[in-house]
């Protein structure tokens, strides 16, 4: 006799675990992969996984098998022309030779060929940001948090009707069931086997016949008035709200956009605000971003006016830190926001302002921030900007300066910054 | 015209039908003495049957990597339209499992129950092969066993070391099969007499005497005794039991894999009996359920559609040849079998004498029984047939610039041609013959493997990955010679590398 079995709605991701076995051991190459790509990536483009490409070599499963050379007979079909002692000239070489192994010989071979495939967006961005984390990423006190969130917490006996746990309700139910009406039925089983022996014998003592089946009858009732379902039997499950650590972001990005930055310079601040939003998406369920550019006056704008307008004139970074700091005091209060900065410059600054940025960063902004990145985009020697922030670098852990020539060097920077090793040392 | 006892023939299949069907293909099939394991048939989806794919048709399989190298080459070339699925997966085991998917129209699935459950199924009952090295009731038992072994491996000993290993055991698993069957296991209990009986007779020998008698000098000139005493084929098993520094663990997960090949091995040494004879069953009782009148024409123009498809055997010069057909060669010779009982020609009658004229159904039970592709191919191909496909053999010696047609489908040409075909499915031809040669027992504990080329064909260039591997499973090193059919010896490499 066949069965038939619908096997249609077990899981399909039976092959997933293999799946993500093959992405491990091919790690180095797919990483090698996903950052050549975070270079050529779009922008915008943040939602998508990636093509993966590897070379073949790499993924070979070798077993001995025939080389090329040595004798063979093969039979085809379809012979139209030929006669015995026919003599062919010599196909190009490797036809020959393909039908040999069985068709598998292509998987060991010197095959240059490429093996690409996709990966998704969450692996792309694990692989991407594998073994960094967010420096001083200290939970917020609770008492400070206001979220709080609904989680199951058990079950309980009171509780509203839309609540109820029917599989427990109903195992209450049935124990309670069994625990009083258990003696009875034991009873009740002894009276039965009396009474069909009596039955069975033909006794003629009917009266005893007559009292065993309405002491039946009186158990059964008995049996029968246990409710199937009672008050007490109800389980409900039990929700509470529990607070929940803060889970937004704020994220500033200062740049300068005096008339020394241009557009090549910015691309390359760009994308390391887009690493640094990738990032800390990971992280946090809401980030909003502020933009900050800067002349010698600040202004906040949208993205598109962020990156693409053009100004002129001179440089006053501590306007900016200004602005970040007083728009990070009326609207994204520490105690509820995690605040991060990173600031793109070419490292021109009016050479007074530079001792006020310091005294700007360590006293008042720098105790609000999760951590502030300063990124110098140039080709030409340090200026005084650059050794203030150095000093500061040095005393404050929140507060880390990288030097960037290229667009090549943004990735390798970004991975410095963050990399555990890196919160450690701090 | 509507027949009273004709089933529903809507393209679109329900369970109901899919019972109705398979009844009638069960009746037909058991009229023809088609002798199976009883069937458990599972619909599935195309992803599911992307996921049994990638398993190489375990319906249980450890996880690996190579498993999901495969799952996502054939995601990719399922979704780039490059290739089809199979309609069906079918597993030898007790209950018989096959796959029917979801996607296929009634007619499809009619077709792959006859083919699958009908047809693979009676072939793994009743093949000599199949019933000599498989055990079909106890498979999924041990494919589940294994999968939980080596999960807990994993756990105990960590991802990458049994990762690596089964990378090893993986390359070596064509060499980890028995080819011949082996003695049966006596019993601990006889065991346990012969050693008895071998003492005594010691014993008796005893005699103090020659204690007196003074030793002369050792001959050092003596052949020392190699170990293995026999070359030996199975380089898993040797492994298994012979690697000085295998772990236990290590040695059962070598086993697995070994097990698992030998499971595998009937089929590839029976790829063109199997699917001929699948072929032809499907094709036998769809014809007739056809001709009882259970199915009408539109059901039989679907089906054959997908027949021709699955028989094509495009010539040698067609852009889509890609070697012989084992569908088209197996069915074509079943079909040419039944002709021959049925009506022998003059040719027939001394070609086969013996099965010409006789009872077509027993004959092909034979057939299916006691052959495999090679000695089936060698004993049944006839004249009639190699005309009808107009084979032609060709020889290729890398010697000569040129390739030499020896034999076509003439008086001259039958017989080669048929010993070339079967010679073209012996296993022993297509893969490479390396044997474990020698191992130093007293000295350095190197391994020494030895490969017997086949025609002079020469070994593949994987030769220094695969030494790679057998070093991680002997743990010392590893040699590989060549033997030549004069009895020369050339080293072709060591692992690790000689300087």
């Amino acid at each position: 006799m066949a069965h038939f079995i619908d096997r249609r709605l077990n899981g399909k991701n039976k092959s997933a675990v293999n799946r993500q076995r093959f992405i491990r051991r091919n790690k180095a190459q797919i990483k090698k992969s996903v950052n050549d790509a975070i270079t050529d990536r779009s922008v915008t483009d943040i939602d998508t996984g990636e093509q993966i490409v590897i070379p073949k070599r790499d993924l070979s499963e070798p077993f001995f098998h025939q080389g090329q050379g040595g004798l063979r007979e093969r039979v085809h079909p379809g012979n139209d022309q030929f006669q015995r002692g026919d003599k062919i000239e010599r196909p190009p070489s490797g036809q020959e030779g393909q039908d040999s192994g069985d068709g598998e010989a292509s998987d060991s071979g010197e095959g240059n060929d490429e093996f690409s495939f996709e990966i998704s967006r969450d692996e792309y961005l694990d692989l991407l940001f594998e073994d960094l984390e967010l420096p001083n990423l200290e939970q917020k006190e609770s008492s400070n948090i206001e979220e709080n969130k609904v989680v199951r917490a058990g079950y309980s006996s009171v509780g509203l009707p839309n609540n109820i746990n029917i599989i427990r309700s109903l195992r209450k139910s049935q124990a309670r069931r069994i625990a009083m009406s258990g003696s009875k039925r034991r009873e009740l089983r002894v009276l039965e086997q009396r009474l069909n022996e009596l039955v069975a014998l033909n006794s003629p003592n009917t009266s005893e016949i007559v009292q065993l089946q309405q002491d039946i009858e009186h158990l059964k009732q008995q049996i029968a008035k246990v409710p199937f379902i009672d008050d007490f039997d109800l389980q409900f499950n039990n929700y509470v709200s529990q607070p929940c650590p803060s889970s937004q972001a704020v994220m500033f990005c200062l740049m300068d956009v005096s008339g020394s930055m241009d557009q090549p310079t910015k691309d390359i601040a760009k994308r390391f605000y887009i690493l640094l939003y990738l990032f800390l998406s990971r992280s946090y369920q809401k980030i909003e971003v502020v933009y900050i550019r800067h002349h010698t006056q600040a202004k906040e704008v949208d993205e598109q006016e962020f990156f693409y307008s053009q100004e002129t004139g001179g440089t006053i970074v501590s306007s900016a830190l200004k602005l970040m700091h007083s728009i990070q005091q009326s609207r994204y209060p520490a105690k509820q926001w995690n605040v991060y900065a990173a600031q793109a410059s070419d490292g021109d600054n009016w050479a007074d302002d530079t001792p006020l940025c310091h005294q700007l960063l360590s006293q008042s902004i720098l105790p609000n921030m999760r951590y502030f990145s300063y990124i110098e985009i140039t080709n030409r020697a340090h200026q005084s900007l650059w050794d203030a922030y150095h000093k500061l670098s040095e005393d404050q852990p929140q507060f880390a300066i990288k030097h960037i020539k290229e667009i090549a060097d943004i990735y390798p920077v970004f991975r410095e910054l963050f990399s555990k090793q890196h919160a450690l040392k701090n | 015209m509507n027949q009273p006892n004709r089933l529903d023939e809507g393209s679109d299949w329900t369970f109901a039908k899919l019972e109705s069907y398979h009844e009638k293909i069960k009746q037909v099939a058991q009229g023809y003495k088609l002798d199976t394991y009883p069937n458990q048939i599972e619909i599935i989806t195309s992803e599911q049957m992307m996921d049994a794919y990638s398993s190489v048709g375990m319906p249980i399989g450890y996880s690996h990597w190579s498993y999901g190298k495969k799952f996502i080459q054939t995601q990719q070339g399922y979704h780039r339209g490059q290739m089809g699925l199979a309609y069906e997966i079918v597993i030898n085991s007790n209950p018989c499992i096959a796959y029917l998917m979801e996607e296929n129209s009634m007619t499809m699935q009619a077709l792959v129950i006859a083919h699958a459950c009908y047809g693979h199924n009676s072939f793994f009952k009743n093949n000599y092969l199949f019933t000599t090295w498989t055990d079909a009731d106890s498979i999924i038992d041990y494919l589940v066993f294994a999968k939980k072994f080596i999960s807990d491996c994993e756990e105990k000993h960590g991802i990458e070391a049994v990762e690596s290993l089964i990378d090893s055991c993986h390359a070596l698993m064509n060499l980890g099969v028995d080819r011949y069957k082996r003695p049966s296991k006596i019993s601990m209990h006889d065991e346990l007499l012969r050693q008895q009986e071998r003492e005594d007779y010691l014993q008796s020998q005893v005699n103090d005497l020659w204690r007196t008698v003074p030793k002369t000098a050792q001959d050092d000139t003596l052949i020392k005794a190699r170990f293995p005493t026999e070359p030996q084929e199975n380089l898993l098993y040797f492994i298994e039991k012979n690697a000085p520094l295998l772990q236990p663990w290590q040695r059962e997960v070598i086993r697995i894999t070994r097990k698992i090949s030998q499971y595998f091995y009937p089929q590839k040494q029976t790829q063109v009996m199997n699917e001929g004879w699948a072929t032809f069953w499907h094709y036998t009782i769809l014809n007739t359920l056809y001709d009882d009148g259970f199915v009408g024409d539109k059901f039989m123009l679907e089906f054959l559609h997908h027949h021709t498809n699955v028989v094509h055997q495009p010539a040698y010069n067609s852009p889509h040849y890609s070697g012989i057909n084992p569908y088209a060669l197996g069915f074509s010779m079943f079909i040419d079998i039944r002709r021959i009982c049925e009506e022998p020609t003059e040719e027939d009658h001394h070609w086969f004498p013996e099965i010409a004229g006789s009872d077509w159904l027993e004959t092909l039970h034979f057939a299916c029984k006691n052959f495999k592709d090679e000695s089936f191919i060698s004993q049944y191909l006839s004249p009639h047939l190699m005309r009808q496909m107009k084979l032609f053999s060709v020889t290729d010696d890398s010697e000569l610039n040129y390739i030499l047609v020896d034999s076509i489908h003439n008086e001259t040409g039958y017989r080669t041609i048929r010993e070339n075909l079967a010679k073209q499915y012996n296993l022993s031809n297509l893969e490479p013959n390396v044997q474990v040669y020698d191992v130093q027992v007293d000295g350095d504990r190197s391994m020494t493997l030895r490969y017997y080329p086949h025609q002079s064909i020469p070994l593949g260039d994987s030769t220094e990955q695969m030494l790679k591997h057998l070093y991680r499973l002997w743990g010392f090193e590893v040699k590989l010679e060549q033997c030549e059919e004069n009895g020369d010896i050339e080293t072709l490499a060591t692992c690790p590398k000689r300087s």
